[in-house]
């Protein structure tokens, strides 16, 4: 029942909050913080309880489950269940959201209670599509968490809301309804097949698939994910969103709703059509490279600052997209690793963003310039997560996307190349905000207020957090290593065309000297 | 006939109790509260009845009608939205300055026409039906005859309905004349013998029939001006009522007869299906009237039903049962915020005057914007479930282009319900004057309609397994 009271937690949270709202406008904020505090320390439990588990493969995977009845004529059921993966991503979920409570402290004075309803209302969704394993809870709280979204951006949101709310919904929405149709599709196979009609994730990884199928159903999940996280041409409603959302809405959405796209890419994907996923797998690896220096050249070109962390998001999630189809352990493990930390550092960004944009009312770049002569301390911390965004080693980004290059180089070393490419851009973008924005000459500025000390404690932990992902990453990668290996072997790895065996031989020994280096690193650590 | 015939027929006799009651009082004694009352009562204590008569089912009352799990069902259901239209219809009726007591005996009529219609195992008591349900809903769309917008909608009404009935008649006559039943057993019996002849174009005609009652796309029309034009209550009982019945005998008659081994039949229907759902859709984008966008949405939803229709299986019958339960409860709480918000100056039609009602009137703005999502199919709602379940029954049956049309059209449906909810949550207007309702009696049965409709809503939306039970239970005697 832990995975259901995750689950609960916000949603009543949400529900008191904007109930008491009306006694005070501060306790809303209070509650939401608590609740999330609260369910941060269950998971915490939880990784403490199971880190023995975690760290042997061999006991299974699943740490907790949960299974209900829910619509038993259709064979829907309320099956939840955890794994590393989802841990770490429900972990992710509450840090993300503590954050978006407190950067909105100050920035959202109108509905205050409304606002944390549909905070907490979308914060329970996302964590129910974290452990959701029937697809149709799946689906339903995929689909659960836009609506408090459509509200967030179309309420709090900046001048061109209606426009980018609507946009959000639309495009979400139509990627969502084919993915419905895959999953009856799955579902009606499945059936005429074992006779046993159910939406049971565990029971239809077993589906047999003909490989025409497998392919059309396949496309119908990526269609969900790839607009969600975004692949690049279904990439356009995110800067909009983005750019409107208030504070929070975009810390949550760079951090969480991108990221729900990118698990459905592991957990969906690739084990149920492994044979469909190995064949686009080239095309979508180019699509994450596509992404990567596309995002990267169009962030580089923008002048509106919240527009510009945006398109960033879009170069970043294509490292994941390029790690996910690179079908083997360092790339995906390097997947999770860069979704976690690209939560962490353009949330910040966003937040920096926001406190900037509240203190001189304006995002534009152009208009910036000098602050760091007036507010030293926001400066400083957007420093340290421009760097992080640009894969500074040290800080956690650089451990995922080196995991990811390094693992896609052993099974095609011309995708390296361009992605890693998009390195070099993001230090140009990176750089750009912070030359731009905070060094240069300084207009009057003398009377802008500093980060408050909430404000600041906030940014602390973030910071500590990522320094904590770049040095030791170890305690994440394990966390999950037993969940990515069962996902592994069902997706098989990518297999090499015998012509060009001779150019990876070279590959395969520095790859197994690199296994051997964070082999010996796992060792230092555990004594 | 024999009198232990009588029995099964209880809920068609209280209705048709009531209203002979209804006109006896109102010729001597005229009082508002005590007419609706009264309605009110007859339509709960029909509803209740149906449980009774279920111990009865399945039975078959001399030739014309059938009293199966099946028609009791959708009676319960047409009496429940009656009811509902009912407890709406008080407080927009107080704000007529005409006689309100005549409304409630049409008001029974439509609800006992209909429940006739789906009870109906024979053309001659579905026409009786359906001509019941028409000549009081030509009434009720003119009731308010100092609008001359509800007059013309009347009279457009009166000639579409005479013409689509000519249709009907015509239709009805070559299938007798070919097979020389009007029974549907006997038909659908003389239909499978595999003989070809004056049946195809009765059928032709009887769909252009009752594409017109269900206002299909090429016969939708006059959707949008009679939607608009009638009282906001009756537009809900069009839009619920008058399409339920006729849907439901339209199943129940084309599944006897076997559509899915007639291939030019299941054409007919996939292109009126297709049509439907982007016309509607379509249409609705750009327009500014909320009730003619919520009348273009129901041409939509018909169409995405037609697919459940065409489907085979007892997928396909639970799906569309689900689906109207659905859409009835949702359509009804749309139509039911319209009234509830329409004062003296008439009813609150142009989007712009939605705007900022989260703001002002939180309660009916909240179920408003739930509604619209549940007609939108977001999660949460009933909505949602019906076109999943839609959904399932179509793929089950391998119409992937039908549903793949679902899917498409439902997203471009998504854009006018977002803009309504998206008027209805920005800010208020400078120059906005806090006007009040009208003082006037029958706000709280508004309120308990609009409560339990959205009640409803989300249950069905989140716990549908016990609304599923029962379908199974009543459909397993029929189909």
């Amino acid at each position: 029942m832990t995975l259901v009271y995750l689950i609960i937690i916000p949603l009543i949270a949400g529900i008191v909050s904007w109930v008491s709202a009306r006694k005070n406008p501060v306790w809303p904020r209070w509650i939401a913080l608590s609740a999330l505090f609260a369910q941060m320390l269950i998971i915490i439990s939880l990784w403490i309880g199971h880190s023995i588990e975690l760290n042997s493969a061999h006991n299974g995977v699943w740490i907790a489950s949960v299974d209900l009845t829910w619509i038993p004529q259709l064979g829907i059921g309320f099956r939840l269940a955890m794994d590393g993966l989802s841990l770490l991503m429900v972990a992710l979920t509450s840090i993300l959201g503590m954050a978006a409570v407190i950067c909105s402290w100050t920035e959202i004075k109108d509905g205050v209670g409304f606002f944390h309803f549909n905070l907490m209302a979308c914060l329970s969704g996302i964590v129910g599509v974290f452990l959701a394993m029937d697809l149709i809870l799946f689906y339903f709280f995929w689909e659960v968490m836009l609506v408090p979204m459509y509200f967030l951006i179309g309420i709090w949101g900046h001048e061109n809301r209606i426009y980018a709310s609507i946009k959000f919904f639309i495009f979400t929405q139509a990627g969502g309804l084919l993915m419905l149709m895959a999953i009856l599709g799955l579902y009606f196979i499945h059936g005429s097949i074992t006779g046993a009609y159910t939406f049971n994730y565990f029971e239809l990884l077993e589906t047999p698939l003909s490989a025409w199928s497998s392919m059309l159903l396949m496309l119908g999940f990526f269609a969900a994910f790839a607009v969600k996280i975004p692949v690049v041409p279904f990439h356009t409603w995110l800067p909009d969103a983005h750019t409107e959302a208030p504070t929070a809405g975009s810390v949550i959405l760079a951090g969480l709703l991108l990221k729900t796209g990118a698990y459905g890419l592991i957990r969906f994907i690739l084990p149920l059509f492994p044979s469909a996923a190995h064949t686009v797998a080239p095309v979508a690896m180019m699509l994450g490279v596509i992404g990567i220096i596309y995002g990267a050249l169009l962030a580089f070109a923008q002048t509106d600052l919240k527009r510009l962390v945006a398109y960033s998001s879009v170069s970043h999630l294509g490292f994941v997209l390029l790690g996910v189809f690179a079908f083997n352990e360092l790339a995906l493990q390097g997947a999770v690793m860069q979704m976690i930390c690209h939560g962490i550092s353009t949330g910040a960004l966003f937040i920096i963003v926001g406190a900037l944009q509240e203190r001189i009312g304006s995002r534009d770049l152009n208009r910036m310039g000098g602050l760091w002569a007036s507010i030293p301390r926001i400066s400083a911390v957007g420093l340290v997560f421009a760097l992080a965004s640009l894969g500074l080693p040290g800080l956690g980004n650089f451990v995922g996307e080196f995991l990811v290059l390094l693992g896609v180089y052993s099974v095609s070393p011309w995708m390296t190349v361009p992605a890693a490419m998009g390195l070099v851009l993001a230090v140009i973008y990176s750089l750009r905000i912070v030359g731009k924005a905070f060094y240069g000459c300084s207009d009057d500025r003398s009377r802008i207020q500093d980060l408050w000390p909430r404000e600041a404690l906030l940014m602390a932990g973030m910071i500590l957090a990522i320094l904590w992902l770049g040095l030791f990453p170890q305690a994440v990668l394990n966390t999950v290593e037993p969940a990515l290996k069962a996902i592994q072997e069902k997706a098989g790895s990518m297999s090499y065309k015998s012509g060009q065996a001779a150019v990876y031989t070279d590959i395969l020994s520095y790859f197994q000297t690199s296994q051997v280096v964070t082999e010996t690193q796992r060792n230092g650590q555990n004594r | 006939m024999k009198i232990s015939d009588l029995l099964p027929l209880l809920p068609i006799l209280l209705i048709s109790g009531v209203v002979v009651l209804n006109l006896l009082i109102i010729a001597f004694y005229r009082n508002h509260l005590l007419t609706a009352a009264l309605t009110g009562a007859g339509l709960i204590g029909a509803c209740v009845s149906t449980v009774a008569v279920y111990s009865f089912a399945p039975r078959q009352v001399t030739h014309l009608i059938i009293i199966d799990g099946y028609s009791i069902f959708y009676m319960a259901l047409v009496f429940a939205a009656g009811f509902v239209v009912t407890l709406l219809s008080y407080r927009y009726l107080e704000l007529l300055e005409d006689d309100q007591e005549e409304y409630y005996v049409l008001l029974l009529l439509g609800t006992l026409g209909s429940s006739v219609i789906v009870a109906s195992s024979h053309f001659a008591s579905f026409f009786l039906g359906l001509e019941i349900l028409s000549v009081s809903l030509y009434a009720l769309i003119a009731y308010n005859r100092n609008d001359p917008l509800g007059i013309e909608a009347g009279v457009k009404y009166l000639v579409l309905a005479a013409t689509s009935d000519a249709f009907l008649l015509f239709g009805i006559a070559l299938i007798y004349a070919d097979t020389g039943f009007l029974d549907f057993t006997q038909i659908a019996k003389s239909a499978g013998s595999g003989h070809v002849g004056l049946i195809i174009p009765g059928t032709g005609l009887l769909i252009v029939g009752l594409g017109f009652k269900l206002s299909l796309v090429p016969f939708h029309m006059w959707t949008p001006d009679v939607y608009e034009g009638a009282p906001t209550p009756i537009t809900g009982f069009l839009a619920s009522v008058s399409k339920g019945a006729v849907f439901a005998l339209m199943l129940r008659y084309f599944t006897k007869v076997d559509i899915h081994t007639n291939n030019s039949l299941v054409l007919v229907f996939t292109v009126i299906a297709v049509a439907s759902m982007f016309g509607g859709n379509l249409l609705a984008l750009l327009q500014n009237h909320v009730k003619r966008v919520l009348a273009y949405s129901s041409i939509a939803h018909f169409g995405y039903l037609l697919t459940a229709f065409l489907a085979s299986g007892s997928l396909a019958v639970t799906a569309t049962s689900y689906y109207l339960v659905a859409y009835f409860v949702t359509i009804l709480g749309a139509f039911g915020v319209i009234a509830a918000l329409s004062g003296c100056r008439g009813e609150p039609d142009l989007l712009s005057s939605y705007r900022g009602l989260f703001w002002t009137r939180p309660m009916l703005g909240g179920v408003l914007a739930a509604m619209l999502l549940s007609l939108a199919g977001i999660p949460l709602t009933a909505g949602f479930v019906g076109k999943f379940y839609v959904m399932a029954a179509g793929i089950g049956s391998h119409l992937w282009f039908l549903v793949a049309c679902i899917t498409m059209s439902s997203v471009i449906g998504l854009f006018y319900y977002l803009r309504i909810i998206s008027v209805m949550f920005s800010k208020i207007p400078e120059d906005f004057e806090e006007t009040g309702l009208p003082d006037v009696s029958g706000i709280a049965a508004a309120g308990l309609a609009l409560t339990v409709l959205t009640l409803f809503l989300v249950w069905l939306g989140i716990y549908p397994s016990s609304l599923i039970e029962v379908i199974h239970k009543m459909m397993s005697s029929c189909a």
